[in-house]
């Protein structure tokens, strides 16, 4: 395959990724534009930490301040989190459960050319006119008021990609229910599988909120409507309520994943099966369920009176509980295993106790009373980002490292990994660490500038030269994957040598139909079951067949660029409304062009018939692939 | 398996939506899209109760001053009428009956324009006679986007029997469209459920409540 790939020009490889609905190439294209999406917040992070290094700074302004910390937390979130998560989700769990493909491959496809124009169009909005400067959250009260465009770039992007991550998470619980290989029971699924297909639920209850929001939001400011408008007897809490109650559901769709790549880097690397595997799957499952029971915890001081927010608080410090068994159940797994300390490895243990420390910070936070003292500090900054970058991101480090041999075919270097590890890690509490202090010390969030000689000065200093490291590491890490694909060494099967799981037991990268023949699945690791009775590879299950195989699309591509256009329409004609038809007189029609485009490539993928392709036995017996793992 | 293969109503299978992988994908994918979009109402219901009869002066009319209780009724029983014929159409799709299917199809599309026009009229009546429009209150805004976004609902399940219909117009039932049938009819069950809950919390409780 690769070296026929090799042989075709740019362009063709570049049509080949357009119209791909292959779940191993779009995990590829979300990698790409998931990591294109956490250098660009990773900047406006850096921009940030530079603006707050010294007291009275005059770096940025407050306006271009405001837009930076709003696309920061945006663009992390729903640009780079959740793509680089949905990365590892498509490269991997098809292989997992043994499946040729996911459930529905074109929306596979349309899901992800949703998210990247909705980002896209996101990110446009630095160079028309100014970005959103309302904060992640975008309380209404506040955005409402924000003049200018900002906010309609952060309602129509969103409402674009989202709409991208819904399909993702349909196609993701279809295809672990329905595409499991035979043998492969819920029970013996890894719990990489299993944190994507509660993930995925989540995703499924999470964001129709969101998406009734921002369509509230989206009608307040370009239609005319008052959900949130007081003086017309609107409510702005409602949007509070609505955003959080995707928001909270939204951080267990971002580190339940993380938990389960975790999960299976430390059994794999302590050589033992997962000590607790069904209390793993129940706490899972419980803290997905209790993740919608708690998203008044972010309002405690909104005025929602003590009964709510004692249920609220209780129903938070209940999750602790589920995510407990987890930290023991990993402990225990290590526990008397024969560790190998890889880089995927290095990840997992330092994981550990940086994720506690934010728990703790969490059910701190979760206690009503104080939190009046903590919201809105340094404080609650510093326990996110423990959260979210001691938890997800070194989950989404760890898996690059881990996953990257069974996507390229090639392994990153290991020296370059664990300098990218010592440096990221000593960043990220360097920079963090301080800033409970910070927060304690009575220094608010999203404060522009600070005064000197208020005992603020160090600390800051500190945080900023933190950050630094990180961005040091990143640039080691992007090093690392420059070299190790120039050299480009090949691998087998089983890169690591200790794998458990099916994506071991195929190809690196796997071929285009993943399994010739589907595996049968014995028990929990089936690999490791098949290794430990002396064989090297899975039996399999049914004899060499014809494999059915999806045909590829350039329409799901369209069908987001009808949207994406008509995006610009929607948000321009409030100016030529505004302006009595002088300058934005084409807005309606780019509106409705945009609209004909998206309902026309439907219509199209209904009204022509797709019954996909045959690979015929002869040709798969002639497809000779290298076995043989390390040797 | 071909997906053209011509069936009989003696080879025809039980479950057709449910025989192919892809047809056991499409239904259960579809269910889900559905449990998605039941929380998309549930977060316009709440929208709407919160928002109920919240207008910014005394000259504005109240739900209970517009909603006509026989305009609705007939509304309703022309939505649940339109899911019992599409119930019909599924009942001569599993039988391979492909003409009935047809002929109760397009009377579920007829019942279901018939419902349309009725709550374009409706919507006509409350923005000429009570000056209640999307812009005007907050209840305003409310009513329109509840009630709107089911009424966008049937628009999209219109359109898609109508496609389905004039797509296979000629080519019968096989394996292939059998599943897409049968998942337009459970939207259409859906909108249908929603329409059940409107008629309660908007028009019943903004009558009485």
């Amino acid at each position: 395959m690769s070296t026929v790939a090799e042989k075709r020009g740019f362009l063709a490889v570049l049509w080949d990724y357009l119209t791909t609905v292959d779940h191993k190439k779009i995990a590829i294209l979300y990698l790409v534009s998931g990591g294109f999406f956490f250098l660009v917040g990773g900047i406006e992070a850096m921009l940030i930490r530079i603006q707050l290094a010294i007291p009275d700074n005059d770096f940025v302004s407050a306006g271009l301040y405001n837009e930076l910390l709003t696309m920061h937390g945006t663009t992390m979130i729903f640009l780079a989190a959740m793509p680089l998560l949905f990365a590892f989700m498509n490269a991997v769990v098809p292989l997992q459960i043994g499946a040729r493909d996911v459930a529905f491959p074109f929306l596979n496809s349309l899901g992800f050319w949703l998210f990247f124009f909705g980002g896209i169009f996101l990110n446009l909005s630095w160079f028309l006119g100014g970005a959103p400067d309302a904060g992640w959250t975008s309380y209404a009260s506040l955005s409402l008021a924000s003049p200018g465009h900002g906010i309609d770039f952060y309602v129509l992007g969103l409402q674009i990609s989202g709409a991208g991550t819904l399909i993702a998470g349909i196609n993701f619980l279809v295809t672990i229910i329905n595409m499991r290989a035979p043998g492969m029971t819920y029970m013996r699924m890894p719990l990489f599988t299993w944190s994507t297909f509660v993930a995925s639920a989540l995703i499924l209850f999470a964001f129709p909120p969101l998406t009734v929001g921002l369509f509230l939001m989206l009608f307040d400011r370009m239609f005319g409507a008052n959900f949130f408008d007081v003086t017309m007897g609107g409510n702005t809490i409602i949007w509070e309520h609505l955003f959080w109650i995707f928001g909270h559901p939204e951080v267990y769709i971002l580190i339940l994943p993380a938990f389960g790549i975790f999960s299976d880097i430390i059994s794999t690397f302590s050589k033992k099966r997962l000590f607790g595997y069904a209390a793993m799957v129940f706490a899972t499952v419980l803290i997905g369920f209790l993740g919608f029971m708690v998203w008044a915890h972010h309002m405690f001081t909104t005025g929602l009176g003590p009964t709510a927010n004692a249920i609220f608080a209780v129903a938070t410090m209940a999750i602790a509980v589920p995510t407990g068994v987890k930290i023991f159940n990993w402990l225990l797994t290590m526990w008397g295993g024969s560790i190998r300390f890889t880089t995927p490895m290095l990840y997992a243990v330092a994981f550990i106790p940086s994720f506690v420390a934010g728990g703790v910070t969490g059910v701190m936070l979760a206690s009503a009373a104080a939190d009046y003292q903590y919201h809105d500090s340094y404080f609650v900054v510093a326990h996110f980002h423990y959260v979210i970058i001691g938890g997800v991101v070194l989950g989404l480090l760890a898996g690059t490292h881990f996953y990257w041999p069974k996507m390229f075919g090639t392994m990153l270097n290991e020296t370059l990994g664990k300098i990218t590890f010592w440096l990221f890690l000593i960043g990220f509490h360097g920079t963090f660490f301080i800033q409970h202090f910070l927060g304690l010390m009575g220094m608010p969030r999203r404060i522009w500038k600070f005064l000197p000689n208020q005992g603020l000065d160090l600390f800051n200093m500190i945080s900023t030269v933190g950050a630094f490291f990180m961005a040091l590491a990143v640039i080691v890490l992007l090093y690392n994957v420059v070299i190790t694909q120039i050299k480009n060494v090949r691998v087998g099967n089983d890169p690591w040598g200790d794998g458990r799981t099916l994506e071991w037991a195929i190809p690196s990268p796997p071929p285009y139909y993943n399994f010739k023949q589907l595996p049968l699945v014995r028990g929990l690791d089936p690999l490791w079951i098949e290794k430990m009775e002396g064989r090297k590879e899975m039996t399999p299950a049914e004899p060499l067949g014809d494999i059915h195989m999806p045909n590829n699309s350039f329409i799901p591509f369209v069908m987001s660029l009808g949207l994406f256009i008509a995006a610009f329409g929607a948000m321009y004609q409030v100016d030529w409304r505004a302006s009595d038809g002088a300058d934005y007189v084409w807005s309606i029609p780019v509106l409705i062009i945009g609209m004909l485009i998206t309902i026309g490539s439907m219509a199209v993928r209904s009204l022509k018939d797709d019954h996909g392709y045959h690979i015929h036995k002869e040709e798969l017996m002639d497809d000779h692939d290298d076995k043989g793992g390390r040797e | 398996m071909d997906m053209n293969q011509k069936y009989t109503a003696r080879t025809w299978p039980e479950s057709p939506e449910k025989t192919t992988l892809e047809g056991k994908n499409k239904f259960l994918g579809f269910w889900l899209f559905l449990g998605g979009e039941t929380v998309l109402f549930a977060s316009l219901f709440a929208t709407y109760l919160a928002l109920k009869d919240k207008v910014p002066g005394n000259d504005h009319a109240l739900a209970a001053d517009m909603f006509e209780l026989p305009l609705v009724f007939i509304m309703t029983m022309l939505l649940l009428t339109s899911s019992l014929t599409s119930v019909y159409a599924m009942y001569h799709m599993k039988n391979h009956n492909y003409q009935k299917m047809q002929t109760w199809l397009l009377i579920t599309v007829f019942l279901g324009l018939a419902f349309l026009g009725f709550e374009i009229y409706e919507f006509n009546h409350y923005v000429h006679e009570f000056h209640h429009t999307f812009t005007s209150s907050a209840f305003g805004s409310a009513f329109y986007t509840l009630v709107g976004f089911h009424g966008a609902h049937v628009v999209v399940g219109l359109g898609w029997f109508t496609l389905l219909l004039v797509r296979n117009g000629k080519r019968g039932l096989n394996l292939y469209n059998a599943p897409k049938f049968f998942t337009a009819s459970l939207y259409w069950h859906f909108i249908d459920v929603v329409w059940v809950f409107i008629f309660t919390v908007v028009y019943l409780m903004g009558m009485v409540g």
